[in-house]
């Protein structure tokens, strides 16, 4: 039962800052994903966690005791490396069994527990080389879990394993990681795989954790326009705005259609903004309308189940739509018109790229 | 290669062939020579056909030369004892230095590290014979002249660097998380380099121990100046065949099948680990 906490941790390889002041907490028994693009330093947080390097500067806590310092052994962290990273000249059990201590029975037993739960009881004999993928992966998380450890690191573990054991461990994991009462830290780039299997996502971008937020906050109020674009797919549409303020009502110009954001407020925002949309949220029709933006179908891509277009607005910005597959007006060049609600519209500060809550959207939160 | 014709196959077992009895002439004649008396190995033209005797072993291993100008003693066995001994004592000691010092070498950079290493690697490059003399001078100081010891650490410039070298390219092959993983699982660094670092170069040790055992063994020039007769080597025992009533063809054959044999041996059972850690060694994957 023990917390990790991370208390303003930095990095710096050289002019690089992989970790800038970077502070997060992971309760007992909670997951959290590290999530964020390649190179955003995802990995190098991990290895300090783990006591592979130190940090510059800041703490790094386990059930309250500081770990700079401490050797990797004495940290009491179980991890499970993208790479599997099996002792190659050792079996599957030899393997999993590695970390224990104790009478040989009991550490059979154990062994043979957590591989039952695994379901890979029946390799237990075979060395690595022999293993396959999926096989070799739940080698490396069994040897990572058997310990029962404070910590749980999993860095990337479902990058290596082909699509479909991809999505089933997707599913069981959230279960097995929960079992014991480890802090889970967990390492992707796949958004839909952080959002599946996290209580909360820690949105990390150039050393900067962006936002620590539940799966749906993140996806629903993304703290920032960079937070916005790593989520979704399709990705959000953004486009460049100012808006404006009149009798009380919030607006903003777009490809020459006035769109309604909803009440002003109190202090309406009318600086260079970004408005982004997410395509499930744009709706579609035939039919001309004040608050909608004409728009011609370039193409249409269908994805099982919903359908994406690719739009083009009048002044020429480039959209996209996913609309369920059995929707209309999926025909190639034809003249259509976009709305979306209010409620649908992200705000983002041009300048900082920190999303502008909207007066109806905070009564809603 | 399996697409070749008939007349590109035939040719090439002809150049294999060639290649074969080039390098096979000169161990096969040896061979045949230690069974010959020097009378037999000196007619012109040279035989095939021959009487074998075993004369030359029995001299060798008895240690009495027989020549014309009278009896020789001759201390073959105990040269051999003696480059087995030093060879091997050469070899272990610079198996403990060396594979730690690859592995420091491999897994962490420190300050003037690649200049070290560097460093260990020219002392193949200079000429074994001008270190010799003034080495020998110190070896006089320090009282490490005409001593096993002493002929074992000089015997450091040949098999330290070597085994450094190519087992360094092993350690680094291996992925560090797998000793990340194993130091999770509650493991000292220590450890972690016993149970996964060494286990998973085995091969790469191996053969390097092998290499510069076979190396230290050949040597001659550092044994020639740095002992008296009772401490050499074959390598440098082979010249009391050359006495002052001639050369002594028979026993020189003979001392040369017995004094290869060994690394031959050792050669061919570790050939597999020989190949392996050359080339890995060297080409990282």
């Amino acid at each position: 039962m023990s917390r990790l906490e991370l208390k303003s941790v930095s990095k710096a390889f050289g002019t690089t800052l992989p970790a800038d002041r970077l502070s997060l907490a992971v309760e007992p028994g909670e997951i959290v994903a590290v999530f964020g693009p390649s190179g955003s330093g995802k990995t190098v947080l991990l290895r300090m966690i783990a006591g592979m390097f130190e940090p510059d500067e800041g703490e790094i806590l386990i059930g309250g005791r500081s770990m700079v310092g401490a050797p990797p052994e004495r940290r009491g962290i179980g991890m499970a490396f993208q790479n599997f990273a099996l002792f190659p000249h050792m079996s599957a059990r030899q393997n999993i069994a590695s970390g224990l201590r104790g009478k040989a029975a009991e550490v059979a037993a154990r062994v043979q527990a957590i591989s039952r739960l695994l379901k890979i009881e029946h390799v237990l004999g075979h060395m690595p080389r022999e293993l396959s993928n999926g096989q070799k992966q739940r080698t490396a998380l069994a040897r990572a879990l058997i310990g029962s450890p404070d910590v749980l690191l999993l860095d990337d573990p479902l990058r290596n394993v082909d699509a479909k054991l991809r999505y089933e461990m997707r599913l069981e994991l959230p279960n097995l990681l929960r079992r014991g009462s480890s802090s889970v830290l967990y390492v992707t780039q796949d958004y839909r795989e952080a959002m599946a299997i996290a209580d909360r996502i820690a949105v990390l971008i150039d050393g900067h954790l962006e936002q620590v937020a539940p799966p749906e906050d993140i996806y629903a109020r993304p703290a920032s326009v960079a937070v916005a674009r790593l989520f979704g797919d399709p990705s959000i549409n953004l486009v460049e705005v100012t808006p404006l303020a009149e009798h009380g009502a919030l607006s903003a110009a777009i490809s020459g259609a006035r769109v309604h954001l909803g009440p002003a407020g109190a202090e309406p925002p009318t600086a260079a903004c970004w408005l982004g949309v997410r395509p499930e949220d744009l709706m579609i029709s035939l039919s001309a309308a004040d608050d909608a933006v004409p728009a011609r179908i370039l193409a249409v891509t269908p994805i099982h189940e919903k359908a994406v277009l690719l739009l083009r607005l009048a002044d020429g910005t480039e959209w996209l739509a996913a609309l369920p597959p059995d929707a209309p007006y999926t025909a190639s060049d034809a003249s259509v018109f976009v709305r979306f609600t209010p409620e649908a519209a992200l705000l983002f500060d041009r300048a900082s790229g920190r999303r502008i809550e909207l007066s109806h959207r905070r009564q809603a939160a | 290669m399996e697409h070749s014709s008939l007349a590109g196959r035939i040719f090439r077992g002809i150049a294999l062939a060639l290649v074969l009895v080039f390098f096979m002439f000169p161990i096969v004649w040896i061979f045949l020579m230690s069974f010959q008396t020097n009378e037999q190995i000196l007619r012109i033209p040279p035989r095939l056909v021959f009487e074998p005797t075993l004369g030359n072993y029995a001299a060798l291993i008895s240690g009495q030369l027989r020549t014309t100008a009278g009896n020789l003693e001759i201390s073959f066995v105990h040269n051999l004892w003696n480059s087995f001994a030093l060879s091997s004592a050469a070899v272990v000691l610079a198996l403990l230095l060396g594979v730690p010092a690859a592995y420091a070498f491999a897994r962490f950079k420190f300050k003037l590290g690649e200049t070290i290493a560097f460093t260990l690697l020219s002392f193949r490059f200079a000429p074994p014979l001008l270190v010799l003399l003034p080495l020998s001078l110190y070896y006089q100081d320090i009282g490490l002249n005409d001593t096993y010891f002493g002929i074992v650490w000089v015997y450091q410039l040949i098999a330290l660097p070597l085994i450094l070298w190519i087992v360094r390219g092993y350690f680094e092959d291996i992925s560090p998380d797998i000793e990340h993983a194993y130091r999770l699982a509650g493991h000292s660094w220590r450890e972690a380099f016993t149970r996964i670092a060494v286990p998973l170069a085995g091969p790469g040790i191996a053969a390097a121990g092998l290499l510069s055992f076979i190396f230290c063994w050949n040597n001659f020039v550092f044994a020639l100046i740095l002992a008296s007769a009772d401490k050499q080597p074959v390598t440098v025992g082979a010249l009391a065949f050359v006495t002052a009533s001639g050369i002594q063809y028979g026993q020189i054959a003979a001392a040369i099948v017995l004094s290869v044999t060994p690394t031959l041996l050792l050669a061919l059972y570790a050939q597999r680990y020989l190949v392996e850690g050359l080339s890995l060694g060297a080409v990282k994957g």
